[in-house]
């Protein structure tokens, strides 16, 4: 889930406003955007791409091997299957609010044509100075640059400032992967955790999570195992319990998912959970040089 | 969306012909009184979107017609969980054998839906987890399949349901059902009881339908329960906005859940208390002139903190929102800003020339001086 310039890139609904004006983004960025999909336009160009009435025929005929969608909740489970049938690998989903048995279908179809999802309600992906693929503003100098942080991310907005953060302190991002904030997600928190630390380019990890739900405690498990760093910030310790705090995911009922919770389980796991955002930085620095010791002291032995 | 319990055996249970008892709804004490002498003994249950009603004194027994109208007129105007009784469900009672717990609901990391069973019913399903976790039976289904029966069977083997079995088996299967067919977040019924003469019955149903479904369920949801809203949490929803007044003094306006959230937390981490949550994220970004309204309407504002980080959200967008309500309002409370990310440089331009207010360089410093001030 880590996204490549070589990467064939299809928009699903890419003539709308949003998928007109993030396409074009992407393709300035570096993005291999090679198709659009809309039923309606096929055969013709926009923003410099051929158009295509199913995703099928985009594959076929441009290839492909990521999908985004552009795509409002009543019409995303259709998409997202026709994606998954087409052969598309991984499946960037940033619908919000798609209702949740068709949530269920998209991940059924997705595990039978061995399609990974990213999302619901993800702003995306972006591999600082390659390529991005969503809502994120990877083009943005203040938030965004090459570096070897790896950032998972519940939220959009909340990820935007912590990769700003990290690149005021000088420290660049290897990856930034959103996972989204529904509570049903095709890439949990796990998952990308896994992918970062395969990564060869990725020396530390951020952790961005939000109450409601286990993907943070079911990370915890795997983070335990790594050597890499991993720092985590947890939003929702001030929420009430009950509310639904935006996101239909950052949800709190009894101890289940919980802010408690969470923090316990990755300070368990060896994870420096910080208090506010601006302790990421140096909660990252010192990871690193406390690993960089671990490793001199393991050479010299 | 909730629904109480009348409405959720009526257009849910019943549709899919899954037994419950005689019942009629009422709403003053006389009416409860007739149908009680039609019924004979009977129950008169408090009817609000809210678990624990039996225990906040919203259910009660009534063998007579004048003990019904005595009931009711206890329970009429009661508050239970922030909501105030308006209606009655009056049912007949029940001579009750034995009580089950069954539902339906998403398995949130399976990602399918999943219905769970248990012989002990009328508990909390949260309470017989914890007490007793064997007495749940689980069965994971195909979102795109119904329930095999061999399935079910299998699910309920061992439990000495006796001749009920078959009962339960053809309930579970409806239930399944009627949670697809209705886009159910929750489908429960508990207790699922079975009476002396062999019947098994529908005692209790709650039932949430899916926020996200609402747009192809209308008729469904016009039988959904009003929430507890203050009158500016309906002002936030009638403008398509998700408000959450709390109890602080420190407003919030940012964009995004995930940022929203997190500037209430550090709020709460440098000794302060946010006063509401409210979500501009995603499309609704362009709504900040009313989200400024909205917060700064809220009587316990002390100070307010606007918290921009634009992603797909546009912060020079936000900021003309914001700049045009302040020319309309005039706040009279400090308010704090940080800005960053898409449309940066306009938007602190603008804040900087026509409010006359330097946006902070890190949130964390917006949010200490706005806490500061609501001191």
């Amino acid at each position: 889930m880590i996204v490549r310039k070589k990467d064939r890139v299809v928009v699903l609904g890419i003539t709308g406003k949003q998928g007109t004006f993030w396409s074009e983004k992407m393709i300035a960025y570096g993005t291999n955007v090679v198709a659009g999909v809309n039923p309606k336009r096929s055969g013709e160009t926009h923003v410099g791409v051929p158009t295509f009435a199913t995703t099928g025929e985009a594959v076929a005929k441009a290839g492909g091997d990521v999908a985004v969608m552009f795509i409002p909740p009543a019409m995303a489970k259709d998409a997202a299957v026709s994606a998954a049938q087409a052969g598309i690998k991984l499946l960037v989903v940033l619908t919000e609010h798609i209702p949740a048995q068709d949530v269920m279908a998209m991940h059924a179809a997705a595990a039978k044509h061995g399609t990974r999802i990213v999302g619901p309600n993800t702003a995306g992906l972006v591999t600082p100075g390659e390529c991005f693929v969503g809502i994120m503003p990877a083009f943005v100098p203040s938030v965004f640059k090459p570096g070897r942080i790896g950032v998972i991310s519940r939220s959009g907005s909340l990820g935007t400032l912590i990769c700003l953060n990290l690149t005021r302190a000088g420290l660049g991002q290897s990856a930034f992967i959103g996972i989204g904030g529904d509570p049903m997600l095709g890439t949990t928190t796990r998952s990308a955790l896994e992918a970062l630390d395969r990564d060869a380019n990725t020396n530390a990890v951020v952790l961005v999570g939000e109450i409601g739900g286990v993907t943070e405690e079911d990370a915890a498990t795997y983070a335990k195992k790594m050597t890499k760093p991993i720092v985590a910030f947890i939003a929702g310790a001030a929420a009430p319990a009950g509310k639904k705090m935006g996101h239909a995911g950052a949800i709190v009922t009894g101890n289940a998912g919980s802010y408690a919770s969470k923090r316990q389980a990755l300070e368990a796991s060896g994870v420096a959970v910080v208090d506010t955002p601006s302790q990421i930085a140096a909660a990252v620095s010192a990871g690193l040089k406390a690993s960089q010791a671990g490793e001199k002291l393991a050479a010299s032995q | 969306m909730n629904f109480e319990e009348y409405a959720a055996k009526s257009l849910v249970l019943d549709p899919l012909g899954i037994p419950t008892l005689r019942g009629t709804l009422c709403t003053t004490a006389a009416e409860a009184a007739a149908v009680a002498k039609s019924f004979g003994p009977c129950v008169v249950k408090a009817q609000v979107p809210i678990g624990k009603r039996g225990k906040a004194g919203g259910i009660r027994l009534a063998d007579t017609p004048e003990e019904a109208r005595k009931a009711a007129e206890q329970i009429l105007g009661m508050s239970i969980g922030g909501f105030t009784v308006e209606r009655l469900l009056v049912e007949e009672q029940a001579d009750i054998t034995r009580e089950f717990y069954a539902a339906v609901l998403h398995d949130l990391v399976a990602r399918r839906p999943l219905i769970l069973f248990s012989t002990e019913g009328g508990m909390d399903i949260e309470e017989i987890a914890a007490a007793k976790p064997a007495a749940i039976r689980h069965l994971l289904l195909d979102i795109d399949g119904r329930p095999n029966a061999a399935d079910i069977t299998l699910m309920l083997k061992g439990l000495d349901l006796g001749p009920a079995e078959a009962h339960i088996a053809q309930i579970l299967d409806r239930l399944y059902a009627a949670y697809r067919t209705n886009d159910a977040e929750l489908l429960e019924i508990n207790p699922l009881a079975l009476l002396g003469d062999g019947r098994v019955v529908a005692l209790d149903c709650k039932f949430v339908l899916d926020d996200a479904a609402v747009y192809r369920q209308p008729e469904l949801a016009k039988g959904g329960a009003a929430g507890s809203m203050t009158a500016l949490e309906k002002r936030g929803a009638e403008a398509g906005l998700k408000l959450i007044q709390l109890d602080g003094n420190v407003g919030v306006l940012a964009n995004g859940a995930g940022l929203t959230m997190t500037t209430m937390d550090v709020i709460r981490h440098y000794g302060g208390k946010p006063a509401n949550f409210l979500e501009i994220g995603g499309e609704a970004y362009t709504k900040s002139e009313i989200a400024f309204d909205l917060v700064l309407s809220n009587p316990g504002v002390k100070s307010l903190v606007i918290n921009f980080c634009g992603a797909f959200a546009r912060t020079d967008v936000m900021a003309e929102g914001v700049v045009r309500a302040w020319h309309k309002l005039a706040p009279r409370v400090p308010v704090f800003f940080s800005i960053h990310g898409t449309g940066e440089e306009e938007a602190v331009a603008l804040v900087r020339h026509e409010l006359g207010i330097e946006p902070y360089d890190f949130m964390e410093d917006a949010i200490q001086a706005a806490v500061k001030a609501a001191q």
